[in-house]
């Protein structure tokens, strides 16, 4: 096929951007889901929240695991760099998605009080804590990290934990918990849904303080992150898209027009990450000081020869995906209720 | 201990524990199969119980198959950053492939296999079943592909780039069907196969002698032996293949697995022993000439030996050679248990022989055993490369990753894993204790209507 008109890197920036989106507007909710989990008290609501995201919190994972094997093949020296420069940040994080993952498998399956309790909270905190690294991990890569002229990482893990990317990582569980809210809001019914009706109003000021503030700090102190929307004012629209989506998701909730306030939520999403990558392109990695050591989309790629084969794969492969995604949460649409196959 | 040590000890610490849930997924995938392929031939509700069951199972071995698995991806950027910078043009593209095609596969239809029960048709469901294996075999087949280009590279070429060489795809499927890709391939999934159906087998064998669940039990044995005696029989065909393969593209590793450390027609094939490295030698009983007969299909053809290979080049010999030779010695006690209760349930008198009964109980060991002992020879034999000829293992680890950093992962994936597997051996041994369900004799929502012929 004739591919030669298209810049392979600028693709593959954005699949990978696709894919992380993807990511976040899944399995954000699988993890917001969580993040609320030992908010509901009884064994009867812990389990109608666990199964809302039963069927379907596997495949959303997978999201990040292409994610990541997309950035291996594409950008090996962002994987490379990234990966091995935030260490313990992601060891900490396979073992929250070990917790979370094994939590949900495991919780149900026998009847004693403390196994459950147990359970319930490795799932809560694995969630929690696997929302929080990835917006510090974000927070990182706005603000740059320090790079050596070999793309190696040459700070600490406790230089990663400034206040910007420890802001990044309280908004993601906050946004997190505001998108698994509407999602349980979906799918449950009866008391639980009431209940969580109640919670919802607190999960979306919670994460508009938090977006106001990051807002802000960004602003501020990262100007970087903000000079492509000023230099070029038609690409505020997407900014008013996403504080538009983020305003309409109460509106909706009002109205119990939960699919729509789910629709909000995603969408808001969607604008937050085209932001974030507009601002980044072709920036993969800032090298903060040093500039001149950042990875870009060009010197941190793969050869143009695997980026277009990559491009066949994924042109292959994308459709595939989507048709068992929408089938997926085709079969399994509706309330959940508590069966005998239940978690 | 060095930084070196600490990130082999890790990542064979870490794939080690993983390795044991993905083959028990697709051997049991496979059985799954077959157990649901009988109940929409033969409407007899007792296979639907019996699919009922070992998907409980199955959906437990994948559950840690998962959770185990998303560490492997990421470890190769935490712990091996420079080898990440080498091969990610060629091996990144495998594992994205990977994602692409099989883990979206089998997490999409694993939904449906699990709690798809009671939504859908009869025939969808054993779609679904279908997939879900396919999907298992997939990813089998691009791991294995991405680990053979590091046992024999090709369809690449090295690029000088500003951070230093690396390998960059000429050709992808050369890269894809490398010299090795294929008779392993093969041979691993003959591996899963067999720990799938000797679970099976196991379980069953365990009602058997505790006379509960009769009828369930004997249908299990059945579907279990017959894939236990053909993945038996086809791993000792793929695992002849793949050695002649070692010989052919990894001649130093196929030295280390015989202990043969001298180039000589008419080479011999120690049964079993002790290699005696110092003075360059292996004692043991020997059979003259088979295997340079094994290898060449003559005796008078010569087979390289470790002599051949200046000290640095080698692998470490002791380990590889017994660790070789206990997969094989598994690899053919499997054939022998499957052959003899085969033919004693054939003949209707396996339950009369408990002793059989508890050597299959125990069967379960042997595939596990005989994966683990053949990967760590396949990966201990590559040695001291970590892509064989082109990067030695020392060479790929993340330059700013710390000894002590690497020890603190490894003490935390150790106790977390010693602690997932005490959960899941007490969990699976309580699904076992339970037993089938009396209730799944009775398929119910859409399953209860009939099939349309």
């Amino acid at each position: 096929m004739n591919i030669e008109w298209l810049d392979l890197n600028t693709v593959w920036f954005v699949l990978v951007g696709v894919l992380f989106t993807g990511y976040a507007m899944l399995d954000g909710f699988d993890l917001g889901v969580g993040a609320l989990h030992l908010f509901t008290k009884t064994d009867e609501e812990r389990r109608l929240m666990l199964n809302s995201i039963g069927p379907v919190w596997d495949g959303n994972e997978v999201w990040l695991v292409t994610g990541g094997g997309a950035l291996f093949a594409a950008f090996p020296e962002v994987y490379a760099t990234v990966f091995s420069g935030f260490y313990f940040a992601f060891i900490l994080l396979l073992v929250a998605l070990i917790f979370r993952a094994v939590a949900i498998e495991f919780r149900s399956k026998q009847p004693m009080r403390w196994w459950r309790q147990m359970w319930d909270v490795s799932f809560a905190a694995g969630s929690v804590l696997s929302s929080f690294l990835i917006g510090v991990a974000m927070g990182n890569i706005a603000w740059g990290i320090a790079l050596d002229e070999k793309h190696e990482f040459a700070g600490s893990f406790f230089d990663l934990l400034h206040p910007y990317a420890l802001l990044l990582g309280v908004t993601t569980v906050a946004l997190f918990m505001m998108h698994g809210a509407i999602y349980a809001l979906m799918k449950t019914e009866g008391p639980l849904h009431e209940k969580l009706r109640g919670w919802i109003n607190h999960t979306i000021i919670f994460f508009i303080i938090c977006y106001a503030i990051t807002t802000m700090a960004t602003l501020l102190y990262v100007p970087h992150m903000a000079a492509r929307v000023r230099a070029n004012p038609w690409l505020f629209s997407i900014a008013l898209v996403n504080m538009l989506a983020i305003a309409n998701i109460p509106r909706e909730v009002t109205r119990r027009r939960d699919g729509r306030a789910f629709i909000s939520s995603c969408v808001a999403m969607l604008a937050l990450m085209t932001l974030f990558g507009l601002e980044m392109y072709p920036h993969l990695i800032l090298s903060n000081p040093n500039p001149e050591h950042s990875l870009t989309i060009y010197n941190a790629a793969s050869s143009q020869k695997t980026l277009g084969i990559m491009l066949i794969i994924a042109l292959i492969g994308v459709p595939l995906v989507l048709a068992y995604t929408v089938s997926i949460y085709w079969i399994f649409r509706g309330k959940v209720r508590l069966t005998p196959l239940s978690y | 201990m060095d930084v070196l040590t600490l990130s082999r000890l890790q990542f064979a610490a870490t794939v080690s524990f993983h390795y044991l849930y993905p083959p028990l997924s697709i051997g049991l995938g496979v059985a799954l199969v077959i157990m649901e392929a009988l109940w929409l031939r033969t409407g007899n509700p007792l296979y639907h119980q019996m699919a009922r069951f070992w998907t409980r199972i199955f959906a437990l071995t994948f559950a840690l198959g998962v959770a185990t698995g998303i560490v492997m991806e990421f470890e190769f950027g935490t712990n091996w950053a420079a080898y990440s910078r080498f091969v990610g043009d060629v091996f990144g593209s495998a594992l994205a492939a990977e994602g692409i095609f099989a883990f979206f596969l089998e997490s999409g239809f694993l939904a449906v296999l699990l709690f798809g029960w009671d939504k859908v048709s009869r025939a969808m469901h054993f779609f679904a079943t279908c997939m879900v294996c396919l999907g298992a075999h997939f990813s089998a087949i691009w791991i294995v592909v991405a680990n053979s280009w590091m046992q024999t590279p090709a369809g690449y070429h090295l690029v000088q780039t500003p951070g230093g060489p690396r390998a960059e795809i000429t050709d992808f499927w050369a890269m894809v069907f490398n010299p090795s890709s294929m008779e392993r391939l093969f041979h691993v999934l003959c591996g899963c196969w067999q720990a799938g159906a000797f679970l099976v087998v196991s379980v069953a064998a365990w009602y058997l002698l505790k006379q509960r669940h009769f009828e369930f039990a004997k249908a299990s044995m059945r579907v279990g032996l017959g894939l236990g005696l053909v993945a038996s029989v086809l791993s000792l065909v793929s695992g002849h293949e793949s050695a002649r393969g070692v010989a052919r593209n990894q001649p130093a590793k196929l030295a280390a697995f015989e202990g043969l450390f001298e180039t000589t027609p008419n080479a011999p094939l120690v049964l079993f022993g002790w290699v005696d490295e110092k003075n360059e030698r292996v004692l043991g009983p020997r059979i003259p000439g088979l295997l340079s007969y094994l290898t060449h299909g003559e005796v008078n053809r010569p087979v390289t030996g470790l002599r051949e290979f200046p000290p640095e080049d080698r692998p470490p010999v002791q380990r590889v050679f017994q660790l070789y030779h206990l997969m094989v010695a598994i690899g053919l006690g499997m054939i022998a248990v499957s052959v003899l209760g085969s033919f004693l349930c054939w003949r209707g008198i396996l339950f009369r022989h408990r002793w059989m009964l508890g050597v299959l109980v125990l069967s379960v060991l042997g595939p596990q055993i005989a994966n683990q002992a053949g990967w760590f020879a396949a990966e201990m034999g590559r040695q001291p490369w970590i892509v064989y000829g082109l990067m030695r293992t020392a060479e790929g680890l993340s330059p700013n990753v710390s000894a002590h950093a690497v020890l603190g992962s490894l003490v935390l994936f150790t106790f977390i894993y010693l602690l997932l597997f005490a959960v899941f051996v007490y969990l699976l041994n309580d699904k076992i204790q339970h037993g089938p369900d009396a209730a799944d004799l009775v398929p119910s929502g859409k399953l209860a209507l009939p099939t349309r012929a």
